[in-house]
């Protein structure tokens, strides 16, 4: 089987090594157990059914499992800049398997939001670039056109893979698929007033 | 009963050939669906992992725009379908949570309660509302000699698996048996795609969809069938790469549930939206 595209060189770097008493958070566990998701965390048996189940847990650099033990021992710097919590592509399977009925999926959306909150984020990692770059073009227009959205994420983080997208790009335009125009909603001032509210 | 119909973003860019299909099926069957008007972005699972709250009020908004109708809003993608599902059971107990955000909608001119109706998938109204039976005596003909795999992804089983078993979902199957394809058995029907990580992260995407395509094509499989754009997108546009890097031809023809079942009703490829596809054409007997 050729190596590039069934083996992991590319993107895998687990994480190994010591950590530090004095990195620890001593409040990191109960303020994550406090937010949905968060629940069930002190009820994790640490059997890792979630890591096995997980499509994408070979290119996290933490498994689920070792995130969750990580959460409760306090370790909150190597959580919240961690590629596990953007890789998680919400698929739900270890929610769906998992026996102590944590909802490992909304575990993980919480941790994005804290890591969004105090700016930690993996370096040149796509998905926390996408995800906000999203949540600006929704917030403002009220859809998202996605071949406007490709296109930033490809500016901000990689702009030379920009090329390597061009073929798909065109046979989309030329199939009708996507367009010059972006999508809008016609209400436009009401959302922002919502969010107003709500981002409070 | 009028359906009332929620397209989400994806049906109106990339992923027309979904819209386009599933529209021309609903009017052959004669099945009332009307657009909502204005609906706005189910906030997807992008905006659950920036702002909570606000994620609540985008979906909010379109439950505002249900008002007090009684009518079924059919969501055609997965990811939408999941995320108004499960903002509208965050909504309807957390009493907190649905006070600020039904009191940020007030102020914004949307009054009111929060609608009671219920979301459905397209497949679920077509199996379970209309029919196989009712289907059967519309088909005018049959797929006989395609061998389909019918993929469901994640997000239409899991986490709360509305009309079908999360492990095992037979819906579809059952469906394109009633149209006469034969249906292939695999272990990789719910199993993910990557969603929109494949779509950004590339390896991860050639990875997964590699997966379930070699293994589609394994079992003998001439066609996979979806039932979601984002699944849809990812098992199309990556074939010819996929191919490439492994040195084995996976290509397959990728087509949405509601475009088989067109093709058994006697619309046309152009009705459907089939020439818009990047997957190899379905050649039928």
């Amino acid at each position: 089987m050729p190596a590039n595209l069934f083996s992991l060189d590319g993107m895998r770097r687990r994480r190994t090594g010591a950590r530090r008493e004095a990195d620890r958070d001593p409040d990191f566990a109960r303020k994550v157990a406090r937010t949905p998701g968060g629940e069930k965390l002190f009820e994790c048996i640490q059997c890792g059914t979630c890591s096995g189940v997980c499509p994408v847990s070979e290119y996290m650099d933490y498994t689920p499992r070792q995130i969750i033990g990580l959460v409760r021992q306090g370790f909150r710097r190597e959580v919240l800049s961690s590629r596990t919590i953007w890789l998680c592509a919400s698929c739900y399977a270890c929610a769906a398997h998992c026996p102590a009925g944590i909802k490992i999926t909304d575990l993980m959306y919480a941790l994005k939001r804290m890591a969004i909150a105090a700016g930690l984020f993996p370096a040149r990692f796509p998905t926390p670039v996408l995800a906000q770059e999203f949540y600006k073009m929704v917030k403002s227009k009220g859809r998202s056109t996605e071949s406007w959205l490709m296109m930033w994420r490809f500016l901000r983080t990689q702009p030379l893979d920009l090329v390597k997208m061009t073929p798909l790009g065109m046979r989309l335009f030329l199939s009708g698929r996507i367009g010059p125009g972006t999508e809008r909603i016609e209400r436009r001032g009401d959302l922002k007033s919502i969010s107003d509210r709500l981002e409070r | 009963m009028e359906y009332i119909y929620y397209p989400g973003c994806s049906l109106k860019g990339s992923d027309k050939p979904y819209e386009e299909s599933f529209l021309a099926v609903f009017r052959k069957l004669e099945i009332p669906v009307r657009e909502l008007e204005d609906w706005n972005c189910c906030g997807a699972t992008l905006f659950a992992g920036v702002n909570e709250k606000m994620a609540l009020g985008m979906a909010a908004r379109n439950f505002a725009l249900m008002g007090t109708s009684p009518a079924d809003l059919i969501v055609p993608c997965s990811a939408c379908y999941l995320t108004l599902n499960k903002a509208k059971k965050r909504l309807a107990e957390d009493e907190t949570i649905r006070g600020e955000v039904l009191k940020a909608l007030g102020e914004a001119g949307y009054k009111g309660e929060l609608w009671k109706g219920r979301i459905r998938h397209p497949l679920d109204v077509l199996v379970n509302d209309y029919g196989l039976p009712a289907i059967e005596k519309r088909l005018t003909r049959r797929l006989r000699g395609l061998r389909a795999a019918p993929y469901y992804g994640c997000e239409i089983v899991r986490p709360m698996c509305l009309f079908d078993d999360a492990d095992d979902p037979k819906s579809m199957d059952r469906l394109l048996e009633t149209l006469g394809a034969s249906v292939v058995e695999w272990s990789l029907k719910t199993k993910c795609c990557g969603a929109i990580v494949a779509a950004s992260i590339e390896e991860v995407g050639l990875r997964l969809n590699g997966t379930i395509l070699r293994e589609a094509k394994r079992k003998g499989a001439g066609a996979v069938v979806t039932l979601c754009p984002l699944c849809h997108f990812n098992l199309e546009s990556m074939q010819d790469k996929i191919s490439r890097e492994l040195g084995e031809d996976v290509r397959l023809p990728v087509l949405y549930f509601t475009q088989a079942l067109g093709l058994a009703l006697g619309l046309s490829d152009a009705e459907l939206g089939l020439r818009r596809s990047l997957s190899p054409q379905l050649v039928l007997r």
